[in-house]
């Protein structure tokens, strides 16, 4: 399977300062995830994807695609939003849809027909023959996403989606985020500054910090590893369970006084421990899954030194 | 289905060829500049002049009105090559003053709306882009400059008979090019300027701005220097000495007309690069 994205010693440099600095790696997940903080590059390397900057050093391909020397058919597979303010001012929603697919290459009465299709899916369809340039701030982010999917790209890139939207508005943003995701042939890179907005729609996501690649984290398989590792508040022979556990295969570790770590075997079951621990009359006060959430992968991340490729 | 339960889905029907789509925006931008009556009403209005020629050229040959007048065919009017260099003059301004008023709607509004990384994400270049804008300007000044110059040769053809036509058919290609030029400088300083300020309306006298300016600086330059490179920074100078030349007429302007061709395509010139360093998706700050 050819990889969504692949970085080759990707750098940037505008005049003396370096902003991306040799990014390697190669992503292929359905809906990967961008993180950093401001100024990290992310912004940046998104642009250097659609060919706004020249890279200074490396590659990168799209699809497949070198971003040096095919960036026509790069732009055409993907769509864009952007994440500032970007809008014809003086034309109705449906009106700027339309145009810019048919600036994609769609002919005008198929350009017209999805741009109604694009301006109802994402919620825009009684505001359609209203000037974009009177949308307000959430309607004009909806607008920006239908400009980004009129001509069903393979990839989306939406670059801070939910900025300045009310919670239910950002709600309605990443459901419609999961939705393409789950049901739809195309994958999405979305940039974010809100972890949890990733953490609910990405699979993969990439770290980036001072222009660096800081962490890559495959978000599923840290999911499935965090249900291995549970922690346990034993009432009675505590020893005695560790045992249990170890004779099972478990890893098994106290911490303080009554605190036990474990880490479970493939195919074993919380009911496993909770069964052994009924068996020898030890009530469990408190079990917890290890929860190393966005945010925990995030803050480690910012305390790695940073290295250029994954 | 109806299009509002239509969900997301991939297109794959016919694509337009990829050398076309500039012309998508022209078409949009045609559009947008129509839906003004303001605009209408300045086009009508440069198509009098025109007409108001066609008129005197029909009358110069009617023998009932000659012979109403007690004047002789050809006393009214001549039409050769002073006739074809007035007419563009005229014709000039009205096509200057209306790219005034239009051509700072190419550019600017994209600008400050942030459009430009919208139109660059798709496969559609700057050159495009450019390109799209200025055939939208190209067309709406062709229609009142070198369109009814041609009609109006066309119509001194038909009343002069073809001998007439075959001597002075140069004049046509003169009226078309003179008018080709001037489209070009005055459209290319539009849309520079349009790039550079993104307030449309600031930018519409910065064109009528620069273009007076520009003419009243370089004849004060000539006379305080008592010199003529005053005219190099005049598009209105440079231009008619260009037309004298394509006329083969005594022109006011002195300087040589390779010096004024040569202004002309430095002013173009310098307006390209004013566009190169504005139309980009993000503006690189370095």
């Amino acid at each position: 399977m050819t990889p969504v994205i692949e970085l080759e010693g990707l750098g940037v440099r505008f005049g003396k300062r370096e902003i991306l600095k040799g990014l390697t790696c190669s992503l292929s997940g359905r809906t990967i995830g961008l993180l950093g903080p401001n100024g990290a590059g992310k912004s940046t390397l998104i642009n250097t994807l659609l060919g706004f900057y020249p890279p200074s050093s490396g590659t990168a391909r799209i699809f497949g695609h070198d971003i040096r020397t095919e960036l026509k058919q790069i732009r055409g597979k993907v769509g864009y939003m952007p994440e500032n303010d970007a809008f014809i001012a003086n034309m109705t929603g449906v009106g700027f849809v339309r145009l810019m697919g048919e600036l994609s290459g769609l002919p005008s009465e198929a350009a017209l027909e999805r741009a109604h299709e694009a301006m109802f899916y994402v919620g825009l369809g009684e505001s359609r023959y209203r000037k974009v340039g009177t949308y307000s701030l959430g309607m004009k982010q909806l607008a920006k996403l239908a400009q980004a999917i009129v001509h069903g790209p393979r990839l989306i890139i939406l670059d801070e989606p939910t900025n300045g939207l009310d919670p239910p508005a950002r709600q309605r943003m990443v459901r419609m985020i999961q939705e393409m995701r789950d049901t739809h042939n195309l994958h999405i890179v979305l940039c974010s500054h809100l972890l949890r907005d990733v953490e609910e729609c990405c699979e993969e996501v990439l770290i980036l910090k001072d222009g660096r690649i800081v962490h890559y984290s495959n978000l599923e398989e840290e999911r499935r590893a965090n249900k291995r590792f549970v922690e346990m508040e034993p009432v009675g022979d505590g020893a005695a369970l560790a045992a249990a556990l170890e004779s099972m295969g478990c890893e098994c570790a106290f911490s303080g006084q009554q605190r036990l770590k474990a880490v479970l075997t493939e195919g074993m079951e919380i009911r496993d421990i909770y069964r052994l621990a009924a068996e020898r009359e030890i009530q469990l006060r408190r079990l917890n899954y290890r929860r190393d959430t966005l945010e925990d992968i995030f803050l480690k991340a910012m305390e790695t030194k940073t290295n250029g490729g994954i | 289905m109806a299009v509002y339960k239509r969900s997301y889905r991939a297109y794959s029907g016919r694509m337009t060829p990829a050398w076309s789509r500039f012309l998508v925006l022209t078409r949009y931008v045609l559009r947008s500049l129509f839906r003004s009556r303001w605009l209408i009403a300045a086009f009508v209005g440069c198509l009098f002049p025109p007409l108001i020629y066609a008129i005197v050229m029909y009358l110069s040959h009617s023998s009932a009105v000659l012979s109403l007048l007690h004047v002789r065919p050809g006393q009214i009017m001549t039409v050769n090559a002073t006739f074809f260099l007035a007419y563009l003059g005229t014709q000039s301004g009205f096509a200057f003053f209306l790219t005034a008023f239009i051509g700072p709607n190419t550019i600017a509004p994209d600008l400050a709306n942030g459009a430009l990384p919208l139109y660059f994400c798709r496969p559609f270049s700057r050159l495009e882009y450019v390109g799209g804008k200025l055939c939208a300007l190209i067309y709406l000044l062709s229609l009142i400059t070198w369109v009814p110059g041609l009609i109006l040769f066309g119509i001194e053809a038909n009343l002069s008979g073809a001998e007439w036509m075959w001597n002075n058919l140069w004049l046509a290609g003169a009226t078309f090019l003179g008018s080709c030029i001037w489209i070009l400088v005055i459209s290319l300083i539009a849309m520079a300027l349009s790039a550079w300020v993104k307030w449309r309306i600031a930018a519409g006298a910065l064109v009528l701005g620069v273009m007076f300016f520009m003419s009243g600086f370089g004849a004060a330059v000539n006379a305080v220097l008592r010199s003529k490179i005053g005219f190099y920074i005049s598009p209105g100078a440079l231009m008619t000495r260009v037309c004298a030349q394509l006329f083969g007429l005594e022109s006011p302007i002195e300087i040589s007309a390779l010096s004024a061709w040569v202004g002309l395509l430095v002013m173009c010139g310098v307006c390209v690069l004013l566009l190169n360093k504005k139309v980009r998706a993000y503006e690189v700050i370095r």
